[in-house]
């Protein structure tokens, strides 16, 4: 079946079909008319500190350079040689003077500029390249890159408004309380390859309603419960969301944990550091979880601070990588303290490791029917901000603004 | 000597791949340490953990989620551990291994899971070989899903 064929049959997004999850044309369409289109989380600028260090990573699908210029500027290279195609930067992290392509050893400045090529002008008269071959029509593609208070972001979109605009005011405010301008220290990476639609992933964050009833250790230990004081909000578009909320502490049984099949009133901790939360940010919230379309998580829960970014690798899996970090000055006892906390989350995590089997299940269950529709009715059809998380309103908003962008 | 640590190392495997998982932090000494990292981090000096415990009580805590409080597909593990090596240092000695480990998730074939090396240090504590230190480190920077059981 065609793209052109395929048709949301519902008004409004408390219904998603299916097939958004599994068909192999709307993915192909995604990486073009989401990804390409849309300011792509890339890293940390504490990752690659000094002049020449990179890292490689992805925006959507494409591989792409992230490298710290001469100059300390921040350049992001499609990591592809002019030449033939080969990836030119064959490791994760590193510091390079210039990249070279293995194959004809093409030469590429950090800039992305192509500066050498073998036998350019031939060898004893022989061979060589075109005369009108010019070595400024052939560098890395560049990409666009925005950066703020240590977070990168690249595009292939030429057009793209501000990154400050992309986020919008409400959104904006609440990046830059965890990027508040104080300079990072990275405590390291997660990966895991998770085999589920991108979309399941941040759905996943949007949707506060499965945390209070599948996260039984978050729920047992008042981390995050339906009868906590929380907000759901969103950006005018509905593109990005967070969800905001304060630990109980009183942690007694009442209607929330009631209906929670696994509710475990009597738990203790065998050692309590793994909880020992100390409050850093001057509002009340002890979580807060922001999604920006189309890739990024920025974490804030307990004293775990991490990104997630979100790498699509065809409809059926994506790969998900963690950096966590602190802030430069933490001493060594916060640090410790988030280290400690990391447990929370990742590929092991107290909390996330449910996450990445429901979002398996999920994959595995939508392939028994494609044609059917996913039920998104929890707190109404409506896509406005909630003052509370007994509802869907976020997944409603983000369906709203992909079926624009996607013309379903 | 040698012997008596691949018995450790054997017993380590068993409590994991065919339980009961409950007794497995009986191998660890009270203040043990119990990690499993990846070769990226510890290439980049980072100190970032996939699971990170700093004490018995934490690895019994970390068992006590596995067991009751996580959402997990249905699976199992199994450990192959070999070319060990064995320094004394004081009272310990200084163990490195090989550890792959294939995982079966109910339902499907097996795949492999994990692959790295052990850098431990096991110490005598009434008479039983124990681990005061325990670092899995998985040559894999990208784990497959997700990481249930320790490796």
């Amino acid at each position: 079946m065609t793209v052109h064929e395929r048709k949301w049959d519902f008004n409004g997004t408390h219904r998603v079909p299916y097939w958004v999850y599994t068909d192999a044309e709307i993915y192909a369409r995604e990486m073009k008319d989401v990804f390409a289109r849309s300011w792509n989380y890339v890293g940390l600028e504490a990752e690659i500190p000094n002049p020449g260090d990179f890292k490689r990573t992805h925006a959507g699908e494409t591989s792409v350079i992230v490298v710290r210029g001469k100059e300390g500027e921040i350049n992001v290279l499609k990591n592809q040689c002019a030449h033939r195609g080969l990836e030119v930067c064959r490791q994760d992290y590193g510091t390079a003077r210039v990249f070279q392509c293995p194959y004809h050893q093409w030469t590429y400045r950090l800039d992305g500029d192509l500066s050498g090529v073998p036998f350019m002008k031939g060898v004893d008269g022989h061979g060589g390249m075109p005369d009108d071959f010019d070595r400024k029509d052939h560098g890395l593609k560049k990409l666009k890159v925005a950066t703020r208070h240590g977070a990168m972001f690249a595009t292939e979109a030429e057009d793209i408004e501000p990154l400050e605009t992309y986020l919008g005011d409400k959104m904006l405010k609440l990046f830059d309380r965890v990027f508040n301008g104080k300079p990072l220290r990275i405590l390291g990476v997660s990966r895991q390859r998770i085999p589920a639609n991108w979309k399941l992933m941040f759905e996943n964050i949007k949707d506060p309603y499965h945390a209070s009833l599948l996260h039984v250790f978050l729920v047992t230990f008042g981390l995050f419960r339906a009868d906590n004081p929380s907000r759901t909000e969103m950006d005018s578009t509905g593109r990005h969301s967070a969800l905001i909320s304060r630990r109980s502490t009183n942690l007694a049984p009442n209607a929330a944990t009631q209906q929670m099949a696994s509710f475990h009133e009597k738990l203790e901790l065998h050692d309590k550091r793994l909880l020992d939360i100390v409050k850093e940010f001057p509002d009340p919230a002890t979580v807060v979880m922001q999604t920006i379309w189309p890739n990024l998580i920025v974490q804030q829960q307990a004293n775990t601070l991490a990104t997630r970014q979100i790498v699509p690798a065809g409809p059926d899996a994506f790969d998900l990588n963690w950096t966590f970090f602190g802030y430069a000055d933490d001493d060594d006892a916060m640090q410790a303290r988030r280290l400690r906390h990391a447990n929370l989350m990742g590929p092991a995590g107290f909390v996330s490791l449910d996450d990445s089997e429901v979002m398996e299940l999920a994959q595995r269950g939508i392939h028994v029917d494609t044609e059917r529709a996913a039920v998104v009715e929890m707190g109404g059809r409506g896509t406005e901000d909630h003052d509370h998380i007994v509802t869907e309103t976020a997944i409603r908003a983000f369906y709203g603004y992909y079926r624009e962008v996607m013309g379903l | 000597m040698m012997l008596e640590i691949q018995a450790l190392y054997t017993r380590y495997a068993d409590l994991i791949d065919e339980g009961p998982l409950s007794q497995w932090p009986a191998l660890f000494v009270e203040d043990a340490t119990y990690k499993i990292v990846t070769r990226e981090n510890l290439a980049r000096g980072w100190q970032l953990a996939l699971m990170s415990c700093d004490s018995r009580g934490a690895i019994e805590d970390r068992v006590y989620a596995i067991e009751n409080l996580s959402m997990t597909i249905p699976r199992r593990y199994r450990h192959l551990i070999s070319g060990f090596s064995a320094a004394p240092q004081g009272d310990a000695w200084n163990v490195a291994a090989n550890f792959a480990v294939f995982e079966t998730i109910e339902g499907q074939p097996t795949t492999s899971f994990a692959a790295g090396r052990y850098k431990d240090v096991v110490v005598r504590e009434g008479g039983a070989l124990k681990f005061k230190e325990k670092i899995s480190i998985c040559d894999a920077a990208s784990i497959k899903n997700s990481l249930v059981f320790p490796l």
